[in-house]
């Protein structure tokens, strides 16, 4: 590196808006990382299935295949979100399957205020690396659920387990959280 | 009667090095001079420092006894959160910065930092972000209560209201760290005196240059991190909402992409003033200069791959806890070199012991201390159990207080008798360390038996049996909080007065510094030096 504290003024101030100019850029350029983080971890997460979100469309299921050597346990929770007033629960807390056996189980929700109220479930699967395995034919989380004040509804989830999920994993956790999202949706 | 001579006799000798034309305020709002703005960030540090160790009373008064005593819950979060950013933000990092302006110019032989007027924008800026931080404290909503982590939904959906606050001041703090990055970079590239090649810069410009690089990487990503948060909160955005489709634990990775880097931004200067005292006192030159130089630069490389250790219980798949695990432990390695280079210089020097090397030395101990409770909690097995319990607090009260803040209580003794022209009080000295030593130990050693034990931190209550021993903390606590006082009183007595410094007060010490009068005049190198 050749010393440049000597020269011109206006040399040196060239070099210095130099070096700035790139600094400015690596700033510019690391605040929009950040937001490239937010493609980038959805795009890294499906990949590999880290986050234990679940397919937000319907799977295609066949009858075959059913492993009937094993049996996984799908335990199954639910919590409201900040701000809804529903009363909301799994009808069953857990059911055994064999994977690639297709179930079918119910979620009871009850609207316990007087105004309608439009409801979002949002999945998601622990341990994550088994999401990519829980495979949902029907479910209430597809669709926005909206109920009249006092309004009960019972809810469906069909579901099988992929049998490719691997064997170190016996028991799966589907949790379910509720959210308000009136008005965030046309009804 | 006295103190007015003294102080007289100071104002005229202090006039003579000066031929700026401002006086009083005007002098230091528009000061362009990197010694004034060095002090003006140093000051404004250490006021930060007494804030933020005043809401930490007010928390460890609270913590004296099980039960709720002084505070409500809330207020609690309120003074953990605001105690954690003032101390990261406020303190830690712009005393860093007040080194940096100081000593750079001086260390390589430089008339000023390369771009002035930013100098004086990324300081004027600073005392804002506080004000405005500080001052929701006194709203109806009341201060950040999140955490200074500030974990969504707890900021977002959560948030008590003071979220916009927090943000715009974490913007405002960001721009200034920011600016002052670029302006150290670009005077340590192209104002280097002739000679002066990159192997020969003094380690504190070699740390602080690659903590600016640091700086400049992730500070723009904590700008986007509070930026989603705003969003989020006041305009109806979804980054970390899942009920539209984002994900809570993707701020988490984004906050320690900054977060992790940003422990090293407050450690790497340290390192740095302590590599260049340890030799002044042990009449050595530092033992493998170059390797400490590498050693640094991993340190910063990796400090972008580990981000994940602060998340191992959010249930991330088994290899991604192994791949953040082993890099953690990698850190060690360039660590223990830095470790094993400080002890090797001591090694058959003539060491004496002056105050800067004290400070030095508790920081070489205590700093390796919150290094292995650092190991410790990089094991992800046992991580889960120290996650978020008092372990981890005392794991960062050691590299960051008895690291950092010793590293520059350590620099602060060294460097003020050029700084003032005068040598600090000896016994007063003496004084500030061995009371800050006790009870700074005192204050965070049984932390780490509440934390194996279970206590949670950010809690305002506790089981019974935790009381004795965060009793004994909060005395440590108390203790240390007082024991700064008597820093602040040797500081203002230097300025005052005091035994004349010599250009080279320390006779190991060596660098460019030494070289031009005691105090420094206003301006120095402004024909520069030739180095061999």
């Amino acid at each position: 590196m050749t010393q440049i504290n000597t020269g011109t003024e206006e040399q040196k101030a060239s070099n210095n808006n130099k070096v700035v100019k790139k600094l400015i850029l690596i700033v510019f350029g690391m605040f929009g990382f950040g937001f490239a983080l937010v493609p980038l971890y959805d795009v890294f997460c499906d990949i590999t299935g880290l986050n234990g979100k679940t397919n937000t469309t319907s799977a295609a299921y066949s009858a075959e295949g059913i492993d009937e050597s094993r049996t996984v346990t799908v335990q199954f929770i639910s919590r409201n979100a900040k701000g809804i007033p529903w009363q909301f629960e799994p009808m069953e807390r857990e059911v055994k399957v064999h994977p690639g056996e297709m179930k079918f189980v119910k979620f009871y929700a009850k609207n316990e205020s007087n105004r309608d109220i439009i409801g979002q479930a949002v999945p998601s699967v622990s341990p994550g690396l088994a999401a990519a395995y829980f495979q949902k034919i029907e479910c209430f989380c597809f669709t926005q659920q909206p109920l009249k004040g006092s309004e009960e509804v019972e809810m469906g989830l069909q579901f099988y387990v992929d049998p490719e999920l691997p064997e170190d994993i016996s028991t799966l956790t589907l949790s379910y959280t509720l959210y308000d999202v009136t008005g965030k949706v046309d009804s | 009667m006295t103190t007015d001579v003294i102080e007289q006799e100071s104002h005229d000798s202090h006039d003579d090095h000066d031929d700026h034309k401002m006086t009083g305020i005007k002098r230091w709002l528009y000061t362009t001079n990197h010694k004034d703005i060095g002090t003006l960030y140093l000051w404004f540090a250490f006021i930060m420092f007494l804030t933020g160790g005043a809401l930490a009373m007010v928390i460890r008064a609270e913590l004296f006894q099980p039960g709720l005593q002084i505070v409500e819950p809330d207020f609690f979060n309120q003074l953990t959160t605001v105690h954690g950013l003032i101390m990261v933000f406020g303190a830690i990092m712009p005393a860093f910065t007040g080194f940096a302006n100081w000593m750079i110019p001086m260390m390589i032989g430089a008339p000023d930092m390369a771009l002035p007027r930013m100098n004086n924008w990324s300081f004027w800026i600073l005392p804002f972000a506080f004000a405005i931080l500080l001052s929701s404290f006194f709203m109806e909503s009341g201060a950040p209560n999140f955490g200074w982590t500030f974990y969504a939904p707890l900021s977002t959906t959560y948030s008590n209201g003071s979220t916009a606050f927090f943000v715009f001041a974490v913007h405002i703090m960001g721009i200034s760290s920011i600016m002052g990055a670029i302006n150290v970079i670009v005077t340590i590239m192209n104002m280097r005196a002739p000679g002066m090649t990159y192997m020969k810069m003094p380690l504190f410009v070699w740390t602080f240059f690659i903590t600016a690089y640091l700086l400049i990487a992730v500070m723009p990503v904590l700008a986007g991190a509070v930026t989603m948060l705003l969003t989020d909160t006041y305009f109806g955005t979804s980054f970390f909402d899942a009920a539209g489709g984002g994900d809570p634990v993707m701020f988490q990775h984004i906050f320690w992409f900054f977060g992790h880097p940003e422990v090293y931004i407050m450690i790497l200067p340290a390192f740095g003033i302590v590599s260049t005292i340890i030799p002044a006192f042990s009449r050595k030159p530092l033992f493998g200069y170059s390797s400490m130089v590498y050693a640094t630069a991993s340190i910063a490389f990796l400090s972008f791959i580990v981000w994940a250790h602060h998340m191992f219980t959010t249930g991330m798949p088994l290899f991604g806890e192994l791949f953040f695990m082993y890099c953690t432990m990698l850190i060690a390695v360039p660590t223990g070199v830095k470790v094993f280079n400080w002890v090797a210089t001591m090694w058959r020097g003539s060491l004496s012991f002056e105050m800067p090397m004290m400070f030095s030395l508790a920081f070489v101990i205590l700093f390796t201390i919150g290094g292995f409770s650092g190991l410790m909690l990089a094991m992800t097995p046992v991580d889960f159990q120290y996650h978020d319990t008092y372990f981890v607090v005392a794991h960062f009260h050691y590299v960051l207080v008895t690291g950092s803040l010793y590293s520059i209580f350590a620099g602060a003794y060294y460097w003020l008798p050029k700084w003032t022209g005068n040598m600090y009080s000896e016994s007063l000295s003496k004084w500030h360390f061995w009371c800050s030593l006790i009870s700074v130990n005192l204050l965070f050693f049984p932390m780490h038996f509440l934390g194996l034990a279970g206590m949670p931190r950010r809690i305002p209550d506790y089981a019974l049996q935790f009381a004795d021993f965060n009793k004994w903390v909060s005395i440590g606590g108390f203790a240390f909080g007082l024991s700064q006082l008597i820093f602040l009183a040797l500081v203002i007595k230097c300025i005052k007065g005091g035994e004349k410094a010599a250009a080279k007060p320390w006779d190991g010490a060596e660098g460019l510094e030494w070289t031009v009068a005691s105090p420094a005049p206003y301006h120095t190198f402004t024909t520069p030096p030739k180095v061999d």
